[in-house]
């Protein structure tokens, strides 16, 4: 008995063997792989991510200074989980899903360590509205009551592991989220709270190819590269190239019903632009603030390491929560490249052989599981909803051949990709129209012909051979000069410039530009067509082209960006386009 | 306390300690020498077995028969308001012949992160005197904004311009100067020091100069001291303080040598890998906090070796701030100052300290159709070299005009020329007027009718 009671107390402690910086190491304690553990008197929160022999090594998401050898260490036997359930909206986390409010409450304006605060309020009431009734059969991920949280309504679930069985009590009414509120026929009882570990993907009954758009207000975007809903993008650019300002953009305005964005070891003051800013924008499909269908995580590059490995994990399991819902969900990660490099410290912390520029040999493996927890899927509770996942890759130097860039660009079906060159002529969005590319374009191919217009897919092919054949012609240019051009090719330069300056950039600081939906991006696209038409035309007429660039109403057309009831103008435009080439044409 | 003398190996600026008592991480330790000298370090790594400590100092003098003291608390500095107006060693240490400070807090110097949740939003800006950065690259309160510039660049003159001109418009608060100097020679620090005195802003400043010749692992910590004193000064008196940090570069060197002599997997360049982290909780400790009155605005300098500015000190550092200032060693030959290379550089914070109730209402569209002007007229340089004028078309040629104008009047400025904000963009729209009206694609009618010399001139006369 005594020898009995003595083993099962070593095993709940251990003792701190080796500190050195955010990894340390313990021995005497009974761990397995990715258990939470408390470290130190501070009780600073850890998890178990080796063990060897005695030796269990463990990543610590608190600062370690001042903690000495022989402290101890208290396995939890929990995995790191997050807390689900209504309150989600539109907090904001660190990387290990504690509140920051909270944070600054219990500790002041700066992070200090060995708090804890839970991820979810336990003392709020929600009003909650059962869906089923006694005597219904229920089983794992099935929908049985909901909660207005914000604007959105948040649909409670039966944990997706749960075994089937029959509800014999459901109640209606105020409820925090641990008071239980259905309990089946075995006694069973459940709250709205549920709790996942992180790493492990939630199930769903089946993934579903992608059809559908994520339409992000966004032209070049949604125009020329799109992402569909459950796809996944990557956005890998030099610093200074927009990356930041394209996932806020698509934080802002892309439509779908849930947003998570994750600042993984980025820049505290964009945190606060993030946190300023939403609230105060609206939806344009809800008309409410931003802020109401946003879950923001933000583990800033200055906060500990470890925490930064895990906001990833913390950020994608909020969504698929929300996506077992049946919802659309957006998750931005901000930067994929800081969470590599997270690993990275570990690893070489862990003194583990390095691969390819000193990240571990599990580099493309991490990264793969990431982004193959996106997509569009059939829930468990018969409904479907989509995660995509859009990730900024900071490659040194901008050097695209780097490991994070490649691993991610094998895995992901678009590519966006920043140029530095073009940010610098404050071409925004600096997306390079030549060097991304979007794998949905079949699969998207008929949402636009019936939901845009059946002439938009042969427009966006049109546009795209225009801007490849500009790129060769400005080879030739480089060479001899415009001028040498023949004049039919000096029309195509002009219609070049056109695409690039109305349609392609776009201001997102402009309060109209800033969001561009569908409709108004054919128009433009069909009026720069309509120009183009006329143009050649005249050209084969005999108009020369400066005659033709001297168009005046071309000029006007870059002013319909900022106009929010743009029709009656452009209309103008095109009469008085068209009467220019005429009078050009019997000129001529 | 209990001294310990069991070093058994000594490696760079590593000692290695055997059979402690338990100490703790980061930890403070005083290294006694035979002649009583003491020499300052911190735990590395400890465990039961052995404790690695890092010496900031040079190890010469150290044996194994010195003696190791543990103190039990993380490093500490002392800080007061009597600190405006001194002279201090990288190690945080006197060295204007004046007394030791007395102390109003003692503060960890590693500074812990502030919650983003407290941060306030960066939005009031600061008037340098400077177009290019004003007009193009606007620096805002609490921003981190950093001097990428190469050997042999005029950056510490910029730096020196830009402390003594800098302020917010309209308000009359409390500010300091902290400047750091990491590895920098005599004659760097002098230049500085002689500014600082000729007007009198040491007055205003808290200096830290670790120089050439002191030892290199000291660098390590005089940014944080550094820091920690310009916490102090904004957070706890409330006051805006700007923090020069110079030369960074130097200090991810003295990064490097530590790694080396821990013998760590290296990352790119032999850089640690953690260098983006280390970088970061530099870097990260600029910015405001709700509710506080005070601020602090950063302006690392670094020298891009080979002028290379994927090199990974620019690099990591330019993933980390709030964009850059490019200083180009083309325009430096050219005879301009600032030779400021706008293209390159960005400054990340502008769009919330410009416009309507910050500066005016055109700023955003002037310096976007400036930037968008210049790259134009600046590609097509490359192009007449290889056809010549003659082959250019019209607009073209124009833009290549525009080019050169905007170098040599917007540009350059004199070292003592401070525009208001004003001036500056009056004197973006007078070179913006050489274009066509119908190329200014970036700005909207409303404005160009209000603000360009041509129509502006003929809304006056009706």
């Amino acid at each position: 008995m005594e020898v009995k009671d003595k083993k099962s107390k070593e095993s709940k402690h251990g003792i701190l063997k080796r500190i050195a910086g955010p990894v340390v190491t313990a021995v005497n304690l009974d761990a397995h792989m990715y258990d939470v553990v408390k470290v130190g008197k501070e009780e600073l929160m850890g998890e178990v991510i080796k063990i060897a022999g005695e030796n269990v090594i463990i990543q610590v998401y608190e600062d370690t200074s001042g903690i000495k050898p022989g402290e101890p260490v208290i396995n939890t036997g929990l995995s790191l989980a997050v807390e689900l359930g209504p309150g989600l909206l539109t907090s904001i986390y660190d990387g290990i899903q504690r509140p920051l409010p909270i944070l600054v409450d219990k500790m002041g304006d700066f992070i200090q360590r060995g708090v804890s605060a839970p991820g979810l309020s336990h003392e709020k009431k929600w009003r909650f509205k059962p869906l089923v009734k006694t005597g219904d059969n229920v089983k794992g991920g099935m929908i049985i009551g909901e909660v207005q949280e914000t604007n959105i309504v948040h649909k409670i679930m039966l944990p997706p592991d749960a075994k089937p069985g029959v509800v014999k009590t459901i109640k209606s009414g105020d409820f925090t989220v641990e008071e239980t509120i259905c309990v089946l026929d075995d006694n069973r009882e459940y709250q709205m709270l549920q709790r996942w570990p992180v790493r492990v993907p939630r199930p769903v009954k089946e993934k579903v190819n992608p059809r559908i758009p994520l339409i992000t207000g966004q032209r070049i975007l949604d125009g020329l590269f799109p992402i569909a809903k459950g796809g996944t993008a990557a956005i890998p650019g030099p610093f200074g190239s927009g990356k930041t300002v394209t996932q806020q953009q698509l934080a802002k305005w892309s439509d779908a019903e849930i947003v998570v964005y994750i600042g993984c070891g980025e820049r505290g003051n964009e945190m606060t632009e993030v946190l300023t800013e939403f609230p105060r924008l609206e939806d344009p499909k809800t008309g409410k603030p931003l802020m109401e269908r946003t879950v923001l995580i933000a583990n800033t590059s200055n906060m500990p390491v470890a925490a930064r490995e895990a906001s990833v994990y913390t950020g994608i399991t909020i969504a698929e929560y929300f996506r077992d819902m049946g919802y659309d969900v957006s998750l931005m990660a901000d930067s994929t490249s800081r969470w590599a490099e997270a690993m990275r410290e570990i690893s070489s912390r862990l003194e583990e052989m390095p691969g390819e520029e000193g990240y571990p040999a599990y580099l493309a493996a991490r990264l793969s599981e990431f982004y193959e927890r996106a997509g569009l899927v059939k829930t468990l509770n018969g409904g479907e909803g989509s995660v995509s996942v859009i990730g900024a890759v900071s490659p040194p130097g901008g050097d695209f051949s780097e490991p994070v860039t490649q691993n991610t660009l094998r895995i992901v079906k678009v590519f966006w990709a920043l140029d530095a060159k073009l940010s610098q002529r404050r071409h925004f969005p600096s997306i390079n129209w030549l060097n991304s590319y979007s794998l949905y374009l079949d699969s998207l191919h008929d949402w636009y012909d019936k939901e845009v217009s059946p002439e938009w897919n042969k427009l966006r092919s049109w546009a795209m051979e225009v801007l490849q054949k500009e790129a060769e012609l400005q080879e030739i240019i480089q060479l001899v000069g415009s001028d040498a051009l023949p004049e039919a090719e000096q029309v195509t330069i002009e219609v070049a410039r056109m695409i690039r300056e109305v349609f392609l950039q776009q201001n997102a600081y402009d309060p109209v530009d800033t969001f561009c939906d569908m409709t108004k991006q054919y128009d433009m696209m069909k009026a720069i067509r309509m120009f183009s038409d006329l143009a050649y035309s005249a050209q084969v007429a005999g108009v020369s082209p400066n005659q033709i660039n001297s168009v005046k109403s071309k000029n006007e057309l870059p002013q319909i960006k900022f106009i929010k009831d743009y029709k009656p103008d452009l209309t103008k435009i095109e009469k008085n386009m068209d009467e220019e080439f005429n009078s050009l044409r019997s000129a001529a | 306390m209990k001294e310990y003398r069991t070093i058994n190996k000594i490696a760079g600026p590593l000692l290695f300690v055997e059979k402690t008592e338990p100490i703790g991480f980061a930890e403070l330790v005083n290294i006694v020498l035979f002649d009583g000298t003491i020499k300052r370090g911190q735990v590395l790594d400890t465990s039961d077995e052995i404790v690695v400590v890092q010496v900031f100092e040079t190890t010469a003098g150290i044996g194994r028969d010195s003696g190791v003291r543990f103190t039990g608390e993380t490093i500490k500095m002392p800080v007061g308001r009597e600190m405006l107006g001194r002279i201090l060693s990288g190690g945080g240490k006197p060295i204007d012949g004046g007394p030791d400070i007395v102390p109003e807090k003692r503060l960890d110097i590693t500074g812990a992160a502030i919650n983003p949740y407290a941060r306030g939003p960066p939005n009031e800006f600061i008037q340098t005197g400077i177009s290019t950065i004003d007009g193009t690259n606007t620096l805002v309160r609490g921003q981190k904004l950093p001097i990428f510039s190469g050997a042999g660049l005029p950056h510490n003159t910029i730096a020196l311009q830009i402390a003594r001109q800098s302020k917010a418009l309209g308000a009359k608060e409390e500010f300091a100067v902290v400047f750091a100097a990491m590895g920098i020679t005599k004659e760097e620090a002098n230049y500085f020091m002689q500014d600082f005195e000729r007007t009198g802003a040491l007055e205003r400043a808290v200096v830290f100069l670790n120089l050439a010749d002191d030892p290199a692992v000291e660098r390590i910590i005089t940014p944080r001291l550094a820091l920690t004193t310009a916490e102090y000064l904004a957070f706890d008196l409330g006051m805006h303080v700007l923090v020069i940090l110079t030369d960074m570069t130097n200090y991810c060197e003295a990064l490097r040598q530590i790694g080396a002599a821990r013998e760590e997997v290296p990352g790119r360049r032999g850089y640690p890998g953690y260098m983006y982290t280390d970088l970061a909780s530099i870097y990260e400790r600029a910015g405001i906090i709700k509710g506080k009155k005070g601020s602090i605005t950063q302006f690392p300098i670094l020298t891009m070796p080979g002028d290379d500015i994927t090199h990974p000190i620019p690099d990591l550092t330019g993933y980390i701030t709030e964009g850059q200032i490019v200083v180009s060693r083309d325009l430096h030959r050219k005879g301009i100052y600032p030779p400021i290379n706008v293209l390159p550089s960005l400054s990340r914070l502008m769009n919330l300290g410009i416009g309507k109730g910050h500066t005016r209402e055109d700023h955003k569209k002037v310096s976007d159709q400036l930037y968008a002007a210049y790259a134009e007229g600046n590609d097509l340089r490359g192009l007449v070299a290889i056809v010549g004028k003659d082959a250019l078309s019209e607009r073209d040629r124009m833009f290549l005009e525009f080019a050169d104008l905007f170098e040599t009047r917007f540009v350059r400025q004199g070292i003592n020329e401070d525009r208001s904000i004003v001036e500056t963009l009056d004197l973006g729209w007078e070179l913006l007027s050489k274009l066509p009206v119908e190329q200014l694609v970036r700005i909207d009618r409303e404005l160009i009718n209000k603000y360009h010399p041509k129509f502006k001139n003929v809304v006056k006369k009706e």
